[in-house]
């Protein structure tokens, strides 16, 4: 399933990104730009060859992980690709631990209070923070917590003082201050990622709370369950034990669905807290027209969507005994 | 008994109340839903006349006042009435999450209906562009068709109704599969009706009533796409209204604390958000109560 999906995915791109109306090299060049120039330029990129033999050119390019160069600096976009990918996985780690952790607890308490005020409480909580624009809610937060209360810093990956050449080896800030010890630099690392993360993770927890709903309400409504509570073992025990470890099943094949709409969420959130990643990347490069660099970008997060997808399904045959490929 | 406003109306709040008891809390959030809705979308239809000035009169008032007295939403860095331009904005962010929301369910509809009634190759590859398009992040898709059709309210029109297609394909699809073995079909077949006919009179009519509540979650979710890609920067001139630009441009302020710049236009997208959520969630629950346990 993984395969031809990126095939498709791939080839959708490439139709709108090339054959779709939009010329950009002429855009990148400005209207003033006398023909012969932008002709050459055109020439330079292969643009100017019959279709069907760009779009071989670009599959076997993707194939060889190649994604050129970049049309604005003088740099592989592959490069430029690799420096800020670790400050979106960060990101994103960190927003779906507390996604998760939010939203399968609040769902599970709600299917356990069900028609109770707690669970219409929480239900309600998971409409709204649905419905809240994630780039709104970081400014908000920004608001109150940078501004207002000034504890907590807005943007960026680390303070001034610390500089991240110092610990520049994976990209990962955590890992990078952790191996080289410097335990100050990881606190402003970590203080840094609060407002991002939680801001992702808040958002994003509203699809969690339904769904751990649903499935609990599911669960609990199980033989097994009713066995349990008749055995006399205690409710909570049931409930966030035997009941939640089966209701999280589904909810993690769902997970690797909204991976989608976590890496959206990244994209807002980093324009929101000017976090070096691959988002902020990709709008820099839109408003320069470096076509290149936003092809090379979407190819990555279309590869990213593939992997995560695959590795759930790994994590789901292994996690559920009655599933064997 | 000759008809009489008062009796009107008590007829109205008493059948109101009636289903509150029937349907419970649902009725009351699909209530609550539409009252939001209905409220923006008279601010949208009259703007002109609630609105105290004109939003693009940049001498409304003085530069960056807080929220008070003439402004009771403040004024902009350009002198601009905050308020003002809440109201107009929501002109723009209706007709365009409503526009991609209909042109979306439209291609989606008609395509998802003849691909699960025709079946075959045909319909396996388009389920599999509808799939991989479906597992693709929306937004980001939003993103590369909007550069590549650059700005304009058409085309961020069309920017955002290309994501949610698959949406209503997928549903359509697995409805249509399962009503074209129903009976009532295989007679339609019996006594001669064309395909069109099987189509369009037999099984669309079963399809619809459930895409209305995913019309209306659709449309909540158009409105945030359409915010954040102005908000990016993307969608539309800077001469037309939109809360999503005023967002973006308010962001400038925060470090120096003009809360009012970025409060009200990020509160109105989400409370618009939200009014077509509940009104989404109310009628599946009353039409439907399992669809959304999906």
């Amino acid at each position: 399933m993984t395969i031809p999906m990126v095939f498709i995915l791939l080839s959708i791109i490439f139709v709108v990104l090339r054959v779709m109306p939009g010329d950009p090299v002429s855009s990148m060049l400005g209207g003033h730009a006398p023909d012969s120039v932008i002709e050459e330029k055109k020439e330079q990129l292969g643009l100017n060859r019959p279709l069907p033999i760009q779009y071989v050119e670009y599959l076997v390019q993707i194939c060889r992980l190649d994604l050129g160069d970049s049309m604005v600096f003088n740099e592989r976009v592959t490069k430029s690709i690799a420096d800020k990918l670790p400050a979106t996985i960060e990101l994103t780690i960190f927003g779906s631990i507390i996604t998760l952790v939010l939203g399968v607890f609040m769902g599970a308490y709600a299917a356990d209070k069900r028609r109770q005020p707690q669970d219409y409480l929480i239900r309600f909580y998971g409409i709204v923070i649905y419905c809240i624009p994630v780039y709104w809610m970081g400014l908000m937060l920004q608001l109150i917590f940078g501004i207002w209360l000034d504890v907590l810093p807005i943007a960026g990956r680390t303070g001034p003082r610390v500089f991240a050449s110092m610990f520049e080896k994976t990209g990962f800030y955590i890992v990078d201050t952790i191996l080289v010890r410097d335990f100050s630099a990881l606190a402003d690392v970590l203080v840094h990622l609060i407002l991002p993360s939680v801001t992702l993770g808040l958002v994003l927890s509203g699809v969690f709370v339904r769904l751990t709903r649903a499935n609990m309400l599911e669960v609990l409504k199980a033989d097994y369950i009713i066995a349990a509570e008749a055995r006399g073992i205690r409710h909570r025990k049931i409930v966030y034990k035997h009941a939640l470890k089966n209701a999280f099943i589904p909810v993690l094949t769902m997970m690797g669905l909204q991976f989608a709409l976590l890496l959206a969420g990244a994209i807002l959130t980093e324009t929101t807290f000017s976090w070096p990643g691959m988002g902020r990347l990709l709008l820099e490069r839109i408003y320069l027209r470096d076509y290149p660099t936003i092809q090379g970008i979407i190819i990555v997060f279309v590869l990213i969507v593939a992997m995560v997808s695959l590795l759930v399904d790994i994590i789901y045959a292994i996690i559920d005994p009655r599933i064997r490929y | 008994m000759p008809f009489s406003p008062a009796t009107g109306l008590a007829q109205l709040i008493s059948r109101f109340t009636g289903m509150g008891k029937k349907y419970g809390v649902e009725w009351w959030i699909l209530v609550a839903g539409a009252l939001i809705v209905l409220a923006i979308v008279l601010m949208a239809m009259f703007s002109g006349a609630i609105a105290p000035f004109n939003p693009h009169d940049q001498n409304a008032g003085p530069q960056l006042a807080p929220p008070g007295g003439q402004h009771i939403m403040g004024t902009d860095n350009l002198q601009r009435d905050v308020w003002s331009r809440i109201i107009f904005g929501s002109q723009t962010i209706l007709r365009i999450a409503v526009l991609a929301a209909i042109f979306s369910s439209i291609i989606g509809i008609s395509l998802g209906l003849v691909s699960g009634f025709s079946g075959g190759f045909f319909d396996r590859v388009l389920s599999l562009v509808m799939d991989s398009l479906y597992s693709f992040p929306g937004l980001i898709l939003a993103i590369a068709f909007a550069t590549m059709l650059g700005p304009g309210v058409i085309n961020i029109t069309l920017a955002v109704s290309v994501i949610y297609i698959p949406t209503y394909f997928r549903l359509v699809r697995g409805q249509t599969l399962s009503i074209k073995e129903e009976l009532y079909v295989e007679a339609a077949k019996a006594i001669g009706a064309s395909r069109f006919t099987i189509l369009w009179k037999y099984i669309f009519p079963n399809v619809i009533a459930t895409t209305v509540v995913v019309f209306s979650l659709n449309i909540a979710d158009a409105i945030m796409i359409e915010a954040a890609l102005t908000y990016l920067g993307l969608g539309l001139p800077p001469s037309i209204v939109d809360w999503g630009m005023d967002l973006a441009m308010g962001k400038k302020f925060l470090p120096s604390g003009q809360w009012w710049l970025i409060t009200f236009p990020g509160a109105m997208i989400s409370m618009l958000a939200i009014g077509f959520t509940m009104l989404g969630e109310g009628l599946s629950e009353i039409l439907n109560p399992r669809l959304l346990e999906r």
